[in-house]
């Protein structure tokens, strides 16, 4: 049996009024792929934070042994002294400054008073092709894609002289490729002899890389689930653990499916990117939807989904948009106008719901009439009673967990939150709703109440279009699927005929240029 | 046990500037001998800080949008009042004087306002350019000199010189001016009666559970009405600018709490593109908040002249400060989305009592600027720490 390098001993910490964590214990060996999973809130990040002095040694309770000796770390810097490197799931890297600059920033070589930028650029270079980024240091951050970001904090925490890697959601904004790409890179760097915990929420990531994984419920360890079997451990193993029972039904069953007209036609759809007026980003792209109807978008990021959505709904994004687009059969010219869109009952409802979706430091009532602020007002005065009362029921009826409406957005959980977005939306009264992603982010239990609101929606006669890069979802809850590819839909499927292996065939075959 | 805790704790966060504002008046009482509080006293603080709380409304709506200010201010109030001066000295008739001088204000606002909502110059930028700008034509159009106003109507209503109050219908003559007391009593009358119709419908409606709350603000709320009537029923009555200044509140604390464009104001400032994509024109909430604060310089300008009787090339130095200064204090968010017209209320009459009070006590007017800086530091200390605790 290999040395256990980190062991963590029941470790408590508590916050005022709530436990964070309650007698956590993790061992992890020398050398291996440690993976941390369990729903959000359930103390992943609270128990890192810990380990490497964010809590300093006295604000919890329990013993962190590293390398055979107790460590009592009161600051971030003794734990990276250690060679324990944490790589938070932001970026934590400065745009407008340059690779070497931002890798060795808060480590800088040389003097204080006098950087030795030569050591710093010549390392920098050093540290980027063991990652396999082949960019000069030199080069400004803002200039690189968020892939390969995600490659330089990695390079960054080398360059700290790592022993014991943390790596919180590394892949949650990088596309398939590029994580796949990462997750090999963490397989090299363990056959070199480095350990790592990983904490994600993609559970395949997580069945591919890890050794051993670590499930984590309501701030107390459940189970240490060993992968090395023939067979990667499957994924309803590891939710089983994360939830506390068997998810049999991860997708609600819709009842009675009656499919109306044709409500959303689009044809030839073509959208240039605002900024590289030359390159398409939406090409020639057809789709419709009927009443009643679910149809998901499934495609990996970049694909030009968001894209699409956006530049259906007034114009939103893009630009030199053409194409036609027909509400109800009849030919319809919006405007660029994002109201004229919802004048024709259509609702985007984003995948940022924290950037682009909700006002924070509003409350739920605020948020939910936002969209629709004339239904609640009278030649523009609003009527506070009526849009409480519609906030109430939107409250109910989605189950929204909060004390009350005059709850501040900012202060529910991501799953809430996202509800709120929905009945915002709702309230708009849309025929058509486009939901981009809509459990992006959110634990388990709160993705499948998502899942009954849209299935109720569609019950309603609205026509849902669901964009996701969660394969599982779309195959769960659509009625029909298109599938994107590098600008263009490569395919159309019925949900019955649509399985995991073909879609991801379909991709493939689009992705050889044929 | 531990609920009324919570709920005192909350309390204090809640009303910190409230407080605050008694900790100041109880301090200038004693420091004074209560000489703050004689009526005439009370009455200066209105009148001399009109123009602060008429500006610090149309503030409030510029840093709402997202913390952005207006610099040029001081020197719109300036130069409206400068051309309104020279219009009226040469003859022209007082209400198209006071016309033009609000469509100056209405027009540099609109000005500045495009700037920033369509052609995106940063508000700070696009307003530290007006500020010079104006204040070189406000020179220009008074040659240098003051200019005296003379037309006794325009001051009577703006509440300029000495004759500046609402004559008592009511009681001729007497030691209390019996029209201003009646005017307190009746206006705390009116409110009381609407909060109490408000909030049995909330009641009702299931909004709020306690309605003993509410009720007692309001009761302590008429209180002070009717205290502050009686005080100035006690020297010479309403002075003309309260009527102003009540109305700018009366309308802006309406606009922000009951309209469209108030909540886009808010929405805005809270999350620019969330508000964009609900299908709000966000760069006209942008243009809306400078043009109405070029309307409302306009007015400030037209205070500010017939109070002095006379424009000077050097009137309205400063005002932009005193305006933000009263909505940080107020509590508006310095990074927008969150103030409130009740917040800037405190805000200038914490400053007003500083004013008044040090004046008072015969602190020197540089030392007064110091104490003045300091209060607006705590106050948004204060405003920053409440936020992080609640975290």
């Amino acid at each position: 049996m290999a040395k256990i390098l980190l062991e963590m001993k029941n470790i408590t910490k508590t916050f005022p009024g709530v436990k964070a964590l309650d007698n956590v214990n993790l061992q992890v060996e020398e050398g291996e792929i440690h993976a941390l999973v369990g729903e959000n809130g359930a103390g992943k990040s609270t128990l890192m934070n810990v380990l490497s002095g964010i809590y300093p040694y006295g604000t919890y309770t329990g013993d962190i042994i590293y390398d055979g000796e107790v460590c009592k770390f009161s600051h971030i810097k003794d734990s990276e002294h250690k060679g324990i490197v944490i790589i938070h799931q932001e970026l934590a890297l400065v745009p407008e400054m340059t690779i070497g600059e931002n890798m060795y920033l808060g480590n800088e070589r040389g003097h204080k008073f006098a950087i030795d930028w030569n050591t710093t650029y010549a390392e920098a270079d050093k540290y980027l092709r063991m990652v396999g980024l082949e960019e000069s240091s030199k080069v400004q951050v803002k200039t690189i894609g968020t892939g390969k970001q995600q490659l330089v904090e990695i390079a960054k925490a080398l360059a700290k002289k790592a022993r014991l890697l943390i790596l919180d959601e590394p892949t949650s904004s990088l596309n398939e490729e590029d994580s796949k790409a990462l997750l090999d890179l963490m397989l090299g760097f363990k056959k070199q002899g480095m350990t790592m915990i990983i904490i994600s929420h993609k559970l395949n990531e997580v069945a591919y890389v890890a050794d051993k994984i670590t499930v984590i419920r309501d701030g107390t360890t459940i189970e240490t689930i060993d992968n090395h079997g023939q067979e990667p451990v499957s994924e309803e193993r590891i939710i089983k653990g994360m939830v506390g029972r068997e998810m049999t039904n991860r997708f609600p069953k819709r009842e009675g499916v009656k499919v109306g007209d044709v409500q959303l036609e689009v044809e030839n759809w073509t959208v240039h990117h605002p900024l590289y007026p030359e390159r398409k980003v939406v090409d020639n792209v057809s789709i419709k939807v009927r009443k009643g109807e679910v149809v998901g978008i499934y495609g990996l990021m970049g694909a030009g989904r968001t894209e699409l959505a956006m530049s259906i709904f007034g114009q939103s994004y893009g630009a030199n948009i053409s194409g036609s687009l027909k509400i109800d059969g009849k030919p319809v010219r919006l405007r660029k106008s994002i109201a004229d869109a919802i004048r024709h009952k259509i609702a985007y409802v984003t995948e940022d719901r924290k950037g682009n979706g909700l006002v924070l430091s509003q409350s739920i009532r605020v948020n939910t009439s936002l969209a629709n602020l004339d239904q609640i007002s009278n030649h523009k005065v609003i009527d506070e009673d009526k849009e409480h009362a519609v906030a109430e029921e939107y409250r109910e009826k989605l189950k929204i967990k909060t004390p009350g409406v005059e709850q501040l957005v900012g202060n529910l959980s991501g799953g809430n939150q996202q509800k709120v977005l929905l009945a915002k939306w709702m309230f708009a009264g849309p025929d058509i709703m486009i939901l981009d992603e809509p459990t992006r982010g959110i634990d388990v239990g709160a993705k499948y109440e998502i899942y009954c609101i849209i299935n109720d929606l569609a019950a309603a006669g609205k026509s849902v279009i669901m964009i996701s890069s969660e394969l599982p979802e779309v195959l769960g809850m659509s009625d029909r699927i298109y599938i994107m590819n590098a600008s263009k839909v490569i395919g159309e499927m019925k949900a019955s005929e649509a399985t995991q292996e073909n879609i991801m065939a379909a991709i493939l075959k689009s992705g050889r240029g044929e | 046990m531990r609920m009324k805790g919570v709920s005192l704790s909350e309390f204090f966060k809640k009303y910190t500037m409230i407080l605050a504002l008694v900790l100041v008046a109880i301090f200038f009482s004693i420091t004074t001998q209560g000489k703050i509080l004689y009526p005439q006293n009370i009455n200066n603080l209105i009148s001399q800080n009109g123009y602060v709380f008429v500006l610090a409304a149309g503030m409030l709506l510029c840093i709402l949008t997202g913390g952005n200010i207006d610099l040029a201010v001081g020197s719109v109030v300036c130069f409206a009042g400068a051309i309104g001066a020279v219009m009226m000295n040469s003859g022209i008739n007082i209400w198209i004087a006071v016309l033009v001088m609000l469509l100056t204000g209405l027009a540099i606002g609109f000005f500045q306002g495009f700037w920033i909502s369509k052609i995106y110059v940063p508000a700070f930028i696009a307003t530290l350019a007006g500020m010079y700008a104006f204040r070189g034509l406000s020179n220009v159009v008074l040659q240098g000199y003051a200019v005296s106003i003379s037309n006794k109507t325009f001051l009577n209503i703006f509440g300029g010189g000495a004759d500046c109050y609402i004559p008592d219908f009511i009681g001729k003559g007497g030691s209390l001016n019996l029209t201003c007391l009646i005017a307190g009593i009746a206006i705390a009358a009116i409110y009381a009666i609407v909060t109490i119709r408000r909030v049995t419908v909330q009641k009702k409606m299931g909004i709020i559970q306690n309605t003993a709350p509410e009720l007692l603000k309001a009761g302590i709320l008429c209180a002070v009405v009717i205290w502050l009537f009686y005080k100035l029923a006690s020297y010479k009555g309403i002075p003309t600018v309260l009527i102003w200044v009540a109305l700018v509140l009366g309308i802006y604390n309406y606009i922000t709490n009951r309209t469209s464009i108030g909540r886009h104001l808010y929405a805005v400032g809270g999350n620019e593109k969330a508000t964009a994509l609900s299908g709000v024109n966000t760069r006209n909430v942008f243009l809306f908040a400078y043009a109405n604060m070029g309307l409302l310089a306009g007015l400030a300008g037209i205070l500010t002249v017939a109070r002095a009787s006379s424009a000077q090339p050097t009137y309205g130095q400063g005002y932009e400060m005193d305006a933000i200064a009263a909505c940080f204090i107020g509590g508006a968010s310095a990074y927008g989305g969150t103030g409130k017209i009740s917040g800037v209320i405190i805000g200038a009459v914490l400053m007003g009592f500083i004013n008044q009070g040090m004046s008072i006590m015969g602190i020197e007017a540089n030392y007064q600027r110091v104490v003045k800086g300091v209060v607006l530091l705590l106050a948004v200390m204060f405003d920053v720490l409440s936020k992080r605790a609640k975290k």
